[in-house]
């Protein structure tokens, strides 16, 4: 039974190993061991057999076949209505499929069950919301990439996502000391237009520790200065870990179930040394399902809950603002039509829409809603990992189409857009379509609109 | 025969109904894991609860929730059928003569026109489902004979009924069709999709406690905007 060099049914543990997976450019060869890998029915058998329990058991067998779930699902809309994008037909031509036949499936069923699982489902779970049964195909999509992670079938990039985070602790190859660097360089470029800002690393017993994104260290570090300048303006006592900072998990993407472990397990180990009151993340939606929705439960916690409260950035953003923490220039506020992106994994999986509605209030002078909106809200287009996929792009920049239009109709030109896959899907339907939008985190808009204390403003030279 | 069927063959059904239904909710309960399911029923009961009761009910209600009404086609072939196939077994008078009879013990019943209509537009309700079937291609592509056979096995009840009260035809023979179709459905029930019967409510209230636990119940509260 071969397994390919590239492809093959081991995760990713060593920087080495990762290196050549990241030379096989786009996969080429990654994907031809594919087409050749084998299934191993007896564990595939196993694992069903150990996990496939009466929640999805029943799904699977109740499904009344009625199609009600098929206009919920973005994918299904914006492909034409084609019938096989209907959430029930897509989860029972592929999960419901190996479940029936107890695992004797063969390769090639494999490699058309990763397509449909990473290219026809982002696992947005809308689809739950408008089943009258209530099943949620998004959670079984999500069960289905592990089934396919464990036997080898993952989309290239996705296979060395879960490498990066096992071998670094992070989605990229960020290490501890680039991490520590970046936090020293960032505070001494800042201080000279905010005195006395620091971004204290490792401090214990701080009210608030601070976890981020990967992607911002490593790409664009000055969005660590603004999260730096907010908490130093909110008078926040705070801090960063020197490990355990990372908050995201392509992992989780990827359906590396061991993988999800080990990286939210480095998170609450930070929690543990750093002993912090609460934690706050980036403006991140998956991160934030990770490590607080999901997360608990990888670590085996059996309240279902963080060991200490963990904030999405939003609702920090809500609670400073409605404190008085953070002030707000009337002057400056966004004065032109400005409308919000709901992320699926804080608002429709975490209830967050009323943090994002309070912040709005705060900053916009007219803020449109999209339609649908809050839980009701459809998935950016890129997510669930689908915005990383070489293999999947045409499907992806088809998937865009929704949020097009949505925002279209809601007439704005500006997106206030606080999770990092749903801000990289607005870009590439910008580029993609040219709609003439502009779209933005909140704390570069923040930073513009906020009061600077007077005892926290530069002083003045006296010469 | 007919003794034997409203007899023995009676209690048999009813038992295999309600033994294999009552089986089927312990099996579902017993399957829950908070570590595979990732939701931690227990520590958070009360508050899950909420959430499974309101999920379930919303959807009991017609038009009340974004789905139902954003499909109303479906929405009123649903609740013509299933009004009328839950209410019309319980507390036709027919049905509680028997019960009384056999069993000793009876239900209120239904007046006979209210019976009568709730029967038609059960009917009704049916044949809209199945048109729906044939006419939509999202529709069509989930469909199998399967789902044919559970729509003529929950059909077959409500039409032969219908025919025998009308006395149209043979009397004897409609009534006799009725009581086996009616059979075949206790019996077949749990061992089918009709399990959703019950597993309507655990399906229904395991993604209301879902949300209510894990997926923001703490931020927008228990209920969830369904
Ligand atoms: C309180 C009891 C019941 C509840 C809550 C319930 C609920 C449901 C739900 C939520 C569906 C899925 C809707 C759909 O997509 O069709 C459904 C479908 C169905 N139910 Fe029920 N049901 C109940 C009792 C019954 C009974 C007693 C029968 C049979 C006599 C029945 C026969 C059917 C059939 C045939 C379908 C499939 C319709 C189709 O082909 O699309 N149900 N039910
Ligand atoms: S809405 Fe639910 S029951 Fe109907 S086909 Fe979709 S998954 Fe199945
Ligand atoms: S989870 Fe979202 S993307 Fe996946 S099938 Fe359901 S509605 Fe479609
Ligand atoms: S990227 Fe944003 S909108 Fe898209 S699935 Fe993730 S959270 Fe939802």
């Amino acid at each position: 039974m071969p397994e390919g060099t590239f492809c093959n049914r081991r995760p990713v543990n060593t920087e080495e190993d990762l290196k050549s997976l990241l030379g096989d450019k786009g996969g080429a060869q990654y994907y031809k061991e594919m087409a050749e890998l084998e299934v191993d029915v007896e564990a595939l058998k196993a694992t069903l057999q150990k996990t496939l329990q009466s929640r999805t058991k029943t799904w699977l067998e109740i499904c009344a076949h009625c199609g009600m779930c098929a206009d919920s699902c973005f994918l299904y809309r914006v492909n034409d209505r084609d019938p096989k994008q209907v959430p029930a037909y897509k989860i029972q031509s592929t999960l419901g499929e190996i479940v029936r036949k107890k695992g004797e499936v063969d390769t090639a069923f494999m490699m058309r069950t990763m397509e449909v699982a990473w290219s026809q489902c982002t696992c947005c779970n809308r689809c739950g919301m408008y089943c009258p049964h209530g099943i949620d195909m998004g959670v079984m999509f999500s069960y289905l990439r592990g089934l396919l992670f464990s036997q080898g079938f993952v989309p290239w990039e996705l296979k060395i996502g879960s490498g990066m985070h096992r071998v670094y602790g992070a989605q990229m190859d960020v290490t501890t000391e680039d991490w520590v660097e970046t936090c020293e360089w960032m505070a001494e470029e800042q201080q000279e237009e905010w005195p006395g800002l620091e971004i204290p690393v490792d401090k214990e017993d701080a009210d608030t520790m601070y976890v981020l994104n990967a992607r911002e260290p490593k790409h664009y570090p000055e969005d660590l200065a603004e999260a730096a300048i907010l908490f130093h303006l909110a008078g926040e006592n705070w801090t960063v870990p020197s490990e355990g900072w990372e908050q995201t998990s392509l992992t989780m993407f990827a359906g590396d179930w061991a993988g999800c472990k080990m990286q939210v397990e480095r998170v609450y180990a930070a929690v543990d040394k750093l002993r912090p009151k609460r934690v706050v993340g980036t403006e991140c939606g998956h991160a934030h399902r990770a490590t607080v929705i999901e997360g608990p439960y990888w670590a085996g916690l059996p309240s279902g809950q963080t060991p200490v409260p963990f904030l999405h950035y939003v609702e920090w953003v809500s609670e400073a603002l409605t404190t008085g923490k953070l002030k707000i220039d009337p002057e400056k506020r966004i004065k032109e039509p400005v409308t919000l992106q709901d992320s699926c994994n804080y608002v429709r999986n975490h209830g967050l829409a009323k943090h994002t509605r309070i912040i709005m209030s705060y900053i916009a002078e007219d803020f449109h809603e999209m339609a649908p909106n809050r839980e009701h809200n459809y998935c950016c287009g890129g997510g669930g990992g689908f915005n990383g996929i070489g293999r999947y792009r045409h499907q992806r920049n088809v998937a865009l189409k929704t949020k097009r239009d949505q925002i279209l109709a809601t007439g704005c030109k500006l997106v206030v857009a606080p999770c990092h896959n749903c801000w990289d899907a607005i870009r590439d339907l910008e580029e993609e379509y040219e709609i003439g939008i502009r779209w933005s985190f909140l704390k570069p808009l923040l930073i513009s609109m906020v009061i600077v204390p007077e005892h926290l403003k530069p002083q003045e030279e006296d010469e | 025969m007919y003794a034997f069927l409203t007899g023995p063959m009676l209690w048999v059904a009813l038992l295999v109904f309600f033994g294999g239904l009552a089986a089927r909710v312990v099996w579902y309960v017993r399957g829950l894991s908070w570590q595979l399911d990732r939701v931690a029923y227990g520590p958070h009961l009360a508050h899950g609860l909420k959430g499974g009761i309101h999920s379930a009910l919303k959807w009991m209600l017609p038009f009340g929730t974004q789905s139902w009404r954003e499909q109303p086609y479906f929405a009123v072939a649903f609740f013509l059928f299933h009004i009328g196939a839950v209410l019309v077994p319980l507390f036709l008078a027919g049905h509680n003569i028997i019960l009384a009879e056999r069993f000793g013990f009876s239900l209120p019943v239904l007046p006979m026109g209210i019976a009568d209509a709730l029967t038609v537009a059960a009917i009704i309700g049916l044949v809209m489902i199945a048109l729906r079937r044939i006419a939509l291609t999202e529709v069509r592509i989930l469909t199998t004979a399967y789902d044919w056979f559970i729509l003529a096995v929950s059909a077959a009840p409500f039409v032969t009924g219908f025919v025998a009260r009308l006395h149209v035809g043979n009397y004897d023979a409609w009534l006799l069709a009725h009581i086996i179709t009616g059979e075949l459905l206790l019996i077949v029930a749990p061992f089918t999709k009709l399990s959703h019967i019950v597993l309507f409510f655990m399906s229904r209230g395991q993604l209301g406690m879902d949300y209510a636990i894990k997926r923001g119940g703490y931020s927008r509260g228990a209920a969830f905007p369904w």
